[in-house]
């Protein structure tokens, strides 16, 4: 059966629920959980279309999108970390420094 | 069948524990005392269901179940005997004979780590928290140095695949002879990672009251203790899969029996069973020779001693093969 | 077949949006989880099984266990949420959400994908000796820069991940 429509739409899905996460969360941590959705449904896209389209070059770059972002997961904590060090709190409004 | 040899550690370990320490162990319930275990989970299935003042009573329930499926999922992969064809058909002696077994032994192992965490920190104590969190850094630096050693062992053999694995150390072509450090290395991090002594500050009762189990009573705590002594044959199961022939061993009985292929794969479990057995026996000695280590000096022996060495393992390895030396 | 694509593609669209909406980041953190499970049983369904591994070992059993970390270590309270759900930003944020999700479905839905558009997959599969074989190929010589320069960039995040977290002596 063909359930490539299904595979796509469920990526488009959570990619969307990650772009409403990242506009509407305040919690820093939420916003970067979001983040991390809408790298994982480029992911399934990448997977869904290397297999429909009988190439292996969709999942090499599943591997590769998936150490980005194991780095970037690791950078972004790290900062959050930080401004938690200085600010005490990781609530988005609070960290409105350079706003006019 | 291979799961109640969990039960059967609680005993064992006690008896061999009792025989290092010049005194007898349990001897009352049942002929030797093996009923024991049996004992422990009535006596535990009747205590008190209690929760205690906590924020999140499902994460409270949770933690020791995602301990117990964790440890249980990894027996899916590991070989009890060679393929069996029974009237041509041919039956797997494994739950699941995947392609990329060992991957996949390493990807659930790595998912130990969420029920002590869940545990330690749903508990509302400041003892279980550090416990928790202590625990699983420990396991999480441990996963690397095992992860590593893996890798070497898996550059020899050419596969993930467990079963070829075990068929290619037929002939008493074993692992260890052939990767002496990769054993030495993953037998370090598998105690590590089952948090058993001499890595079980975690768990230390004179250390940190009881670590991540110790808000938990009655068959939760019965499921985290269930959950840590599958983990330990999970582990020896692993290590006799990689390192020590899997299955083989008995052919020359078999030989001699001049044996159907049901009876083959009968014996060859019981080969598996008893290598198994052996290594938990030498689990268990370790856990009543050597004192404990200190939590900095677990996190230095992981990061600074025994990853350096499991790369160059790795290294080494793969300048061997590339030479044509295996 | 066809309803563990549909039972999975639902699991994971409704933890997903469980992860937005938990007050409490735990909670969300373990939804996160259970997405991430649920794409990679969509991952072996697609018969990337190599990757679906990785996912489990790299995203659910590391990044994920890092989250948790943080949010222990933070010790946050439950942002109060429900006072200010329906704020008219945040309703916008959700209507423009939801265009972009029309759009992608409406692009989805009425443009024929499948077709022999590639010759990889089968061919290098069965050739290559198994799906393992087959990706590591491609991946040592194809992308081997790609390869290369992923373990630098790995290099540079823990280097900068040790800077941003060390007491200042």
């Amino acid at each position: 059966m063909d359930y490539s429509g299904v595979m796509l739409v469920t990526s488009a899905a959570i990619f969307t629920i990650g772009v409403a996460g990242v506009l509407i969360r305040r919690n820093a941590l939420i916003f970067f959980m979001s983040i991390e959705l809408m790298l994982n449904a480029a992911n399934l896209a990448f997977a869904s279309f290397s297999y429909f389209l009988n190439s292996l070059d969709g999942q090499v770059f599943v591997f590769f999108v998936m150490m980005v972002a194991a780095a970037e997961a690791a950078v972004g904590l790290g900062i959050i970390i930080a401004i938690f060090k200085n600010r005490k709190t990781v609530d988005l409004y609070d960290l409105r420094l350079l706003q006019g | 069948m291979f799961i109640s040899m969990a039960p059967l550690l609680v005993w064992f370990e006690r008896r061999v524990a009792a025989f290092i320490q010049d005194r007898l162990g349990p001897n009352r319930v049942g002929p030797i005392g093996i009923l024991q275990p049996v004992a422990d989970g009535i006596k535990l299935i009747f205590k008190e269901e209690f929760f205690p003042a906590l924020s999140n009573k499902v994460l409270y329930f949770l933690a020791p179940c995602i301990s117990l499926f964790v440890s249980l999922f990894v027996f899916a992969v590991i070989p009890f005997a060679a393929p069996v064809e029974i009237n041509g058909k041919i039956l797997y002696p494994q739950v699941a004979n995947l392609n990329i077994g060992m991957l996949y032994v390493l990807a659930i192992s790595s998912l130990g780590v969420y029920g002590i965490m869940i545990g330690g920190w749903s508990s509302n104590n400041k003892y279980s928290l550090l416990g928790g969190l202590r625990a699983s850094s420990q396991m999480i630096s441990y996963e690397l140095t095992m992860g590593m050693s893996v890798a070497a062992v898996v550059l020899f053999f050419g596969t993930f695949d467990l079963q070829k694995i075990v068929e290619t150390q037929s002939g008493f072509h074993w692992g260890v002879i052939f990767q002496p450090v990769s054993f030495f290395l993953f037998l370090v991090a598998a105690l590590a990672e089952s948090n058993r002594v001499p890595f079980d500050l975690p768990e230390g009762e004179t250390e940190l009251v009881g670590g991540y189990h110790t808000e938990y009573g009655g068959m939760k705590f019965g499921g985290f203790l269930f959950a840590e002594y599958l983990n330990i044959v999970t582990l020896s199961g692993m290590m006799v899969t990689l390192f020590f022939g899997g299955y083989n061993g008995l052919e020359w009985f078999s030989n001699l029996v001049d044996a159907s292929p049901v009876l083959n794969a009968v014996i060859q479990f019981s080969a598996f069973s008893i290598k198994t057995l052996l290594l938990l026996f030498f689990f268990v000695w370790v856990r009543w020779t050597y004192p404990r280590f200190r939590y900095d000096q677990i996190m230095r022996l992981g990061w600074k001693i025994l990853l350096p060495i499991s790369i160059g393992n790795l290294l080494v390895t793969a300048m061997l093969i590339y030479w044509g030396v295996f | 077949m066809d309803w563990f694509v549909y039972g999975f593609s639902a699991l994971a669209i409704a933890s997903a949006i469980m992860v937005i909406t938990r007050r409490n980041p735990i909670i969300s953190a373990l939804y996160l989880c259970l997405t991430l499970f649920c794409l990679a049983a969509l991952f072996v369904l697609l018969e990337a099984y190599f990757i679906a591994a990785v996912q489990v070992l790299v995203y659910a059993g590391a990044v994920m266990v890092l989250f948790i970390f943080v949010i222990m270590l933070l010790n946050l309270d439950p942002e109060k949420m429900i006072v200010e759900y329906f704020q008219t930003p945040r309703m916008i944020s959700v209507i423009s959400a939801l265009l972009l999700f029309g759009f992608l479905t409406f692009v989805f839905w009425t443009n024929n994908i499948t077709g022999e558009r590639g010759y990889d997959f089968p061919v290098q599969i069965t050739q290559g000796g198994g799906h393992l074989k087959a990706m590591s190929s491609k991946l040592f010589t194809t992308f081997l820069l790609a390869f290369e320069v992923t373990s630098i960039l790995l290099l540079v995040a823990i280097v900068g991940a040790v800077v941003l977290a060390k007491r200042k002596v």
